[in-house]
C-alpha cells in the first residue's frame, strides 16, 4: 500500500516535459539565484581549482582570466539562452524535437544524457572523497583512472543512491535543497581558504600576493601536465558550462523564469563558484602539498564542516545534472515516467563515478562535453532568431512532419568533425575550439536549411 | 518564531566564517576554528530549512 502511494506521488509530479510551463508555475528571481549559486558552488570546484595549480597557471593570468571568462559566460546565459527559454518555455529536448525531428533528437538526447551522467558521476566521486574520510579509504590521486579499492566503490554507491532518490523527486526538491545549502557552502569555501593561508606562510593580507605567486599559482606546471595561460583560463571559465548556456541545456531550467533577465542570476553562480571557490580550492591544494582529493584537502583546513561541504557541494550539482540527464533520456522514451528514467540514469551515473579518471581529467572532459553539445545550441539560436528573417521555416521537422531533418544533423556532425580536425592536424587546444565551432555551426545550419527547405518547396510546387 | 529561526541561521553563518578569520589572526587554534565551523553548520541546517523558501 505504502509502495503504491510512493509510486502515485512520483507519477503525479508534472515537470511539463512536453508542453510550455504555464504562467502559474513561473518562478521568481530568488529561485534562480539560489539554484545557480548552489549548482556552481559545487564539488567540482574543489577539483578545478587544484587542477589549475597543477597546470602551472600564474596568479595574474588566473585572476584576469577568470574575470573575463566569467563575464562572457554570464553574457551567454543572459543574451543567448534566457531570452529563448523565457519565450518558448519548453525544454531543450522538446524544442529540438520540433526543429530536428524525433530520430535526430533521440541521438542527441542519448549523447547529452550520457554526458550529463559522466558529469554527475564526477560530482558523486567528489562527494565520495569526503564520505570516505572516517573509513580511512585510500583516495584516488592525480594519475589514477580506475577504481582504487572496494571501499571506494562501496562509498560511491552509497552516495549515488541518496543523490538519485532526491533527483527522482523532481526540480522543486532540487531547487529547494540548493537554495538552502548555497549561502553556507560559499562561506565554507572562503573560510577554508583563509584557514589554509597560514600554512603557506601568509601572516597578513599584505603577504598574499607574493605567496600566491611563489607558492600557489607559480606559473610552473606539475610534471606531465601542460602549461596554462590567461587564454586557457578565460576560455575554460567561459566554456566550462558551454552546454548549459550556448548549448541551451539551461532552457530546461530558465523556462521557469518570469523574465529573460533572470539569466543574469547566473552571475551568482559563476562569480562565487567559478571565482571565489576556484581560488579557495587552489589555495587548499597548495597548502596540502599538491593533493587533489577534495574531501581530505577540505577536511585538513575546515575539519568536519569542510568534509560535509564537499559532500553537499557534490550533491547540489549532481542533483540537477541527474535531473537534466533524466529529461534528456526521457526525450527518447516520452511514455516512460521521468522518475523511472532518473532511477536508471542515477545507476549509470554511479557506476561511472567509480572511475577517478572522470575527476582527474575533469578540465578536458568538461571542455569536450560543452563542445559536443554546442552545435545544437547554435541550431536553436539561429532557428529562433534568424530563420524567420531569412523567410525560412522555424521548427521545420514539426511543421513538415519529419522524423529526421538533415540540416541540423549536418551542422552538428560537420562542426564536430571540423573541430576534431583542427585539434588533430593543427594542434589547437580543446579549450579554444568552442568559439570558431559555434560560428561554423551557425553558417552550416543556415546554408543547409536554405538548401533543403528550398528543395522541399520546389518539389512541393512540382507535385501541385 | 520565524525571526528566532532566522537569527539562529545567521549565527550559524557567522560561526562558519568568523573562526577562520580569528585563526588567520592567530587568536584561536586550528582545532577550535574547526569545531566552531561544525557548530555553524549544525545551526544552519537545523534552522534554515524551516524559513528559507517558505511563503
Amino acid at each position: 500500500m505504502s509502495e503504491n502511494k510512493v509510486v502515485d506521488k512520483l507519477n503525479s509530479i508534472n515537470e511539463f516535459e512536453r508542453e510550455p510551463v504555464p504562467a502559474s508555475r513561473l518562478k521568481g528571481v530568488k529561485s534562480f539565484v539560489g539554484m545557480y549559486a548552489g549548482e556552481h558552488t559545487a564539488g567540482t570546484e574543489f577539483v578545478i581549482g587544484p587542477l589549475f595549480v597543477a597546470h602551472g597557471v600564474s596568479a595574474g593570468d588566473l585572476i584576469w582570466g577568470l574575470i573575463f571568462g566569467n563575464l562572457l559566460a554570464v553574457g551567454s546565459w543572459a543574451f543567448i539562452c534566457a531570452p529563448i527559454a523565457a519565450s518558448v518555455r519548453e525544454t531543450l529536448y522538446f524544442k529540438l524535437e520540433k526543429i530536428c525531428g524525433r530520430n535526430l533528437v533521440a541521438l542527441y538526447n542519448l549523447v547529452n544524457g550520457m554526458m550529463f551522467c559522466f558529469l554527475a558521476g564526477s560530482m558523486i566521486a567528489v562527494s565520495a572523497t569526503a564520505v570516505g574520510i572516517p573509513f580511512n579509504i585510500a583516495m584516488p590521486e592525480l594519475g589514477d583512472w580506475l577504481p582504487t579499492s572496494l571501499g571506494w566503490i562501496i562509498t560511491v554507491f552509497a552516495v549515488g543512491t541518496v543523490i538519485t532518490v532526491v533527483a527522482m523527486l523532481g526540480y522543486e526538491q532540487v531547487s529547494r535543497f540548493a537554495n538552502i545549502a548555497a549561502p553556507w557552502m560559499i562561506l565554507v569555501f572562503i573560510a577554508a581558504g583563509f584557514a589554509a593561508l597560514p600554512d603557506l606562510g601568509v601572516r597578513s593580507l599584505g603577504d598574499f600576493w607574493q605567496v600566491a605567486n611563489e607558492k600557489i599559482w607559480t606559473g610552473v606546471p606539475l610534471e606531465g601536465e601542460s602549461k596554462f595561460t590567461f587564454w586557457h583560463v578565460m576560455f575554460f571559465a567561459w566554456f566550462c558550462n558551454m552546454a548549459m548556456h550556448i548549448g541551451m541545456a539551461d532552457m530546461s531550467i530558465l523556462r521557469y523564469a518570469r523574465k529573460w533577465q533572470y539569466g543574469f542570476s547566473s552571475a551568482a553562480g559563476v562569480f562565487l563558484g567559478h571565482f571565489v571557490a576556484w581560488l579557495a580550492s587552489g589555495i587548499l591544494c597548495a597548502a596540502a602539498a599538491g593533493s587533489i582529493a577534495p574531501g581530505p584537502i577540505a577536511y585538513s583546513a575546515a575539519g568536519m564542516a569542510g568534509a560535509i561541504c564537499v559532500i553537499i557541494a557534490g550533491w547540489t550539482t549532481a542533483n540537477p545534472t541527474i535531473y537534466r540527464a533524466g529529461l534528456a533520456i526521457q526525450g527518447i522514451m516520452p511514455s516512460v515516467r521521468r522518475w523511472k528514467v532518473t532511477l536508471v540514469v542515477g545507476l549509470v551515473t554511479t557506476v561511472a563515478a567509480c572511475f577517478p579518471a572522470l575527476v582527474m581529467r575533469l578540465l578536458e572532459f568538461v571542455a569536450i562535453y560543452g563542445l559536443i553539445l554546442m552545435p545544437m545550441g547554435a541550431v536553436i539560436f539561429i532557428d529562433f532568431h534568424l530563420l524567420p528573417r531569412l523567410k525560412l521555416k522555424q521548427d521545420y521537422a514539426a511543421k513538415q512532419g519529419l522524423s529526421f531533418y538533415a540540416a541540423p544533423a549536418f551542422a552538428w556532425i560537420a562542426t564536430l568533425t571540423c573541430c576534431l580536425l583542427l585539434n588533430l592536424i593543427f594542434g589547437i587546444d580543446i579549450f579554444f575550439l568552442g568559439l570558431p565551432g559555434w560560428f561554423l555551426a551557425v553558417l552550416l545550419y543556415i546554408g543547409s536549411s536554405k538548401m533543403l527547405q528550398r528543395q522541399s518547396s520546389v518539389s512541393f510546387e512540382k507535385v501541385i | 518564531m520565524k525571526l528566532l529561526l532566522q537569527l539562529t541561521s545567521a549565527l550559524g553563518l557567522l560561526l562558519t566564517i568568523i573562526p577562520s578569520l580569528l585563526y588567520f589572526a592567530t587568536y584561536i587554534s586550528l582545532a577550535v576554528h574547526q569545531y566552531l565551523m561544525l557548530a555553524g553548520a549544525i545551526l544552519w541546517f537545523a534552522t534554515a530549512p524551516f524559513w528559507m523558501n517558505k511563503k
